[in-house]
């Protein structure tokens, strides 16, 4: 379970977002959480327990972190295979989610679904997948049937910038115009698929632009930065509430590591390494740290927060490892209700 | 229960009618079931199958969709995780071809990968088979394409009565169903008992005999009944089994049928080629090995595409004629003088019941 948060010392009030020092606190958790969690998979993986492919979201943390925290409680989300960001900004569950990544039975699908397909249906995450698009018509019928039902709740569905060269996104948008569904689309857009830069993939000016003909609300920002995150998913939401429109939110970030695997890939020719002061503007971490210098959370707080998440990722991987695999009998249960 | 009172629990109608009223009464009883599709509201209503749905229930639970087949079963798929019991209708089973990346990337997969967490109550109802001329690109069935895929059943109603049972229990099925329903069955009539529980769903005796099972799928059974017919008038006693389930599939009823007469034909409305025929066979031999009087013989479609001229169209599908023969060659019998018999044609219409 995650460790109680106690009140920040500073007494600053709110920022013009309304994010105040408290709840900037409890963000800030949240980005280290995934942060230090992917750290932590990147100093363990080579020990080769985690038999499972890993995509690692480090520098896509603000994206499901903001949009979380700006969508209305029981929003049901969709998301990639590159979930780890998405799935700790919904449960900060790290004892799940490390039991999945071993292969234990204390994972979320008793190690059947691994890193690519991380779901928690309860906390609203509903499904993962690692083909490209794939979820994002779930999410349009999840959208359908809140509609249906005529309950007000919001449906997000998180995908790529290479999902936009699928058709089946074009269907899903279509359709979601179309019924005028209540959904937010989230394109986390880091300019690549798998090795292959958008320049060389698309025969659009930018993905906004390519929207342009369907009835949606669209917005397009940095989703290296948190407080940038929250207030576009804010504003465009409120658009979407206006003209009863589906939105669409382009959210730029740069993706720090190889597309799958723990470590950096800069020296393989398909794209230069960042400069530090890059660096330092694409990680969300640093640029909400900023942020929180200016709400007046101070540093002591920030190692307080730091200390506890370490010590929560430490103890959940202990319990992973020394969970059990499951049963034999598992192989062939959960595929017929 | 309001409503006027099933004056007779028995009422003969045909094939669309025990569709159309399986949808009707499912509708009715569960505010969740839904059924769209692309020209699922139109005025020829999916052969009729579907008529009278937008005007009783409406259009927020009766609608036509974007072409968009991949789409609209993520759609259905979304849906179905979120509570509602959709009823997917394509008109053509090769139209099914382009969902295939939400079938069996998705929709089959999904209670598995969320650990059993989630549930999948979704019906997709497809059109196979044969018409006029339909060629290569409307005139598959496909039920052994769907089979291979695990998490996904597979359903071939072959009569009135379990159009209207399978239907229904189908759309109450917590599970990704496949229904796949041949369009010459459409106009056939029988005896629907408004009652009768389809139980498991798995397969049934249709006639019993003792010379010989022929297993079928599908449009096979009308063949095969017909086929029976013709060679009881020589002594030859046909038993027919009907698959109606081919997944998962209940092999015991199949493997009793087979003991009892000792001789089998697989009759699967499909390509043979690793097809479900195929896997009967192999599951029929291996249960059987030693005690069968010939090896179980396979009927299917020819391993070419569709094609569209009636002499070839009549040579790529396996009929009546087909199974005489073979049901000939394994009881060592001559071939019997057929030129008296009339077998199914566009021209002469069946009119059913089997």
């Amino acid at each position: 379970m995650l460790p109680k948060a106690s009140a920040p010392t500073s007494t600053r009030n709110e920022t013009p977002l309304g994010v105040g020092p408290a709840q900037a606190l409890g963000l800030y958790r949240k980005l280290l959480l995934i942060r230090l969690a992917e750290e932590r998979i990147r100093q363990e993986y080579f020990k080769d327990e985690m038999k499972t492919p890993v995509h690692l979201g480090i520098g896509e943390e603000a994206i499901p972190v903001g949009v979380c925290h700006a969508v209305p409680e029981g929003s049901a989300c969709f998301g990639t295979y590159r979930n780890h960001s998405l799935f700790l900004a919904m449960t900060q569950d790290t004892d799940r989610f490390f039991g999945e990544l071993y292969g234990k039975s204390t994972g979320p699908a008793k190690g059947k679904a691994g890193s690519m397909h991380l779901t928690a249906p309860e906390a609203g995450l509903m499904a993962t997948s690692a083909v490209v698009g794939t979820t994002i018509p779930l999410a349009v019928g999840a959208a359908l049937a809140r509609a249906y039902r005529k309950e007000p709740a919001l449906t997000v569905s998180f995908f790529g910038d290479g999902a936009v060269e699928e058709g089946v996104f074009w269907e899903s948008l279509n359709f979601a115009c179309l019924k005028r569904l209540k959904i937010l689309f989230v394109c986390e857009d880091n300019g690549l698929a798998i090795h292959t830069p958008a320049a060389s993939r698309v025969g659009f000016r930018s993905i906004p632009e390519a929207l342009g003909g369907f009835r949606a609300q669209v917005a397009s920002g940095d989703g290296s930065s948190l407080t940038t995150v929250i207030e576009l998913a804010r504003g465009l939401m409120s658009r979407m509430e206006e003209e009863s429109q589906p939105g669409f939110l382009h959210l730029t970030y740069f993706r720090f590591l190889e597309h799958v695997g723990p470590l950096e890939d800069f020296d393989k020719g398909y794209r230069r390494k960042p400069t530090p002061e890059e660096m330092e503007r694409w990680d969300p971490v640093s640029r909400f740290e900023k942020d929180l210098d200016d709400l007046g959370v101070g540093g002591e707080d920030r190692q307080r927060v730091r200390q506890e998440v370490l010590a929560q990722i430490d103890r959940s991987v202990r319990l992973a490892q020394a969970a059990p695999y499951p049963g034999v009998e598992e192989l062939h249960t959960d595929v017929w209700a | 229960m309001s409503g006027p009172k099933e004056t007779a629990v028995k009422r003969s109608m045909t094939f669309r009618e025990a569709l159309n009223l399986a949808l009707t009464k499912e509708m009715e009883a569960d505010p969740s079931v839904f059924v769209f599709g692309l020209d699922v509201p139109d005025h020829k209503r999916i052969f009729g199958s579907t008529a009278g749905l937008l005007e009783q229930f409406g259009p927020s639970r009766c609608f036509g969709t974007p072409l968009s087949e991949e789409g609209m079963t993520g759609v259905a798929l979304g849906a179905a995780i979120s509570g509602l019991r959709p009823v997917q209708v394509h008109i053509r089973v090769d139209f099914v071809l382009l969902a295939m990346n939400q079938l069996v990337n998705m929709v089959s997969n999904l209670r598995y990968m969320s650990g059993g967490k989630l549930k999948v109550p979704l019906v997709i109802r497809a059109v196979i088979g044969r018409g006029w001329g339909q060629s290569a690109q409307h005139s598959k069935s496909l039920q052994g394409l769907f089979a291979h895929i695990p998490g996904l059943k597979v359903v071939l109603p072959s009569t009135s009565q379990d159009a209207y049972g399978l239907l229904r229990a189908a759309i109450r099925d917590d599970n990704p169903v496949i229904f796949l329903e041949h369009r010459w069955l459409y106009d056939v009539s029988g005896e629907v008992d408004l009652a009768q529980n389809p139980g498991s769903g798995g397969p049934v005796v249709r006639r019993a005999g003792k010379d010989l099972t022929v297993v079928c799928t599908s449009w096979m059974n009308v063949e095969a009944m017909k086929a029976a017919e013709i060679l009881a008038k020589r002594g030859v006693s046909l038993e027919v089994v009907d698959v109606r389930t081919v997944a998962p599939l209940e092999i015991q009823p199949i493997l009793d049928s087979a003991a009892k007469t000792g001789r089998c034909i697989v009759a699967d409305y499909d390509w043979s080629f690793c097809g479900f025929s195929a896997e009967l066979a192999a599951q029929i031999s291996h249960a059987h090995w030693g005690r069968l009087a010939k090896p179980v013989e396979r009927l299917g479609f020819a391993h070419v595409p569709c094609p569209t001229t009636r002499p070839l169209e009549n040579l790529f599908y396996p009929s009546a004629v087909d199974l005489i023969r073979t049901a000939e060659r394994l009881l060592d019998l001559a071939p019997m003088d057929l030129g008296g018999e009339s077998f199914y044609s566009y021209e002469e219409r069946f009119k059913g019941p089997f």
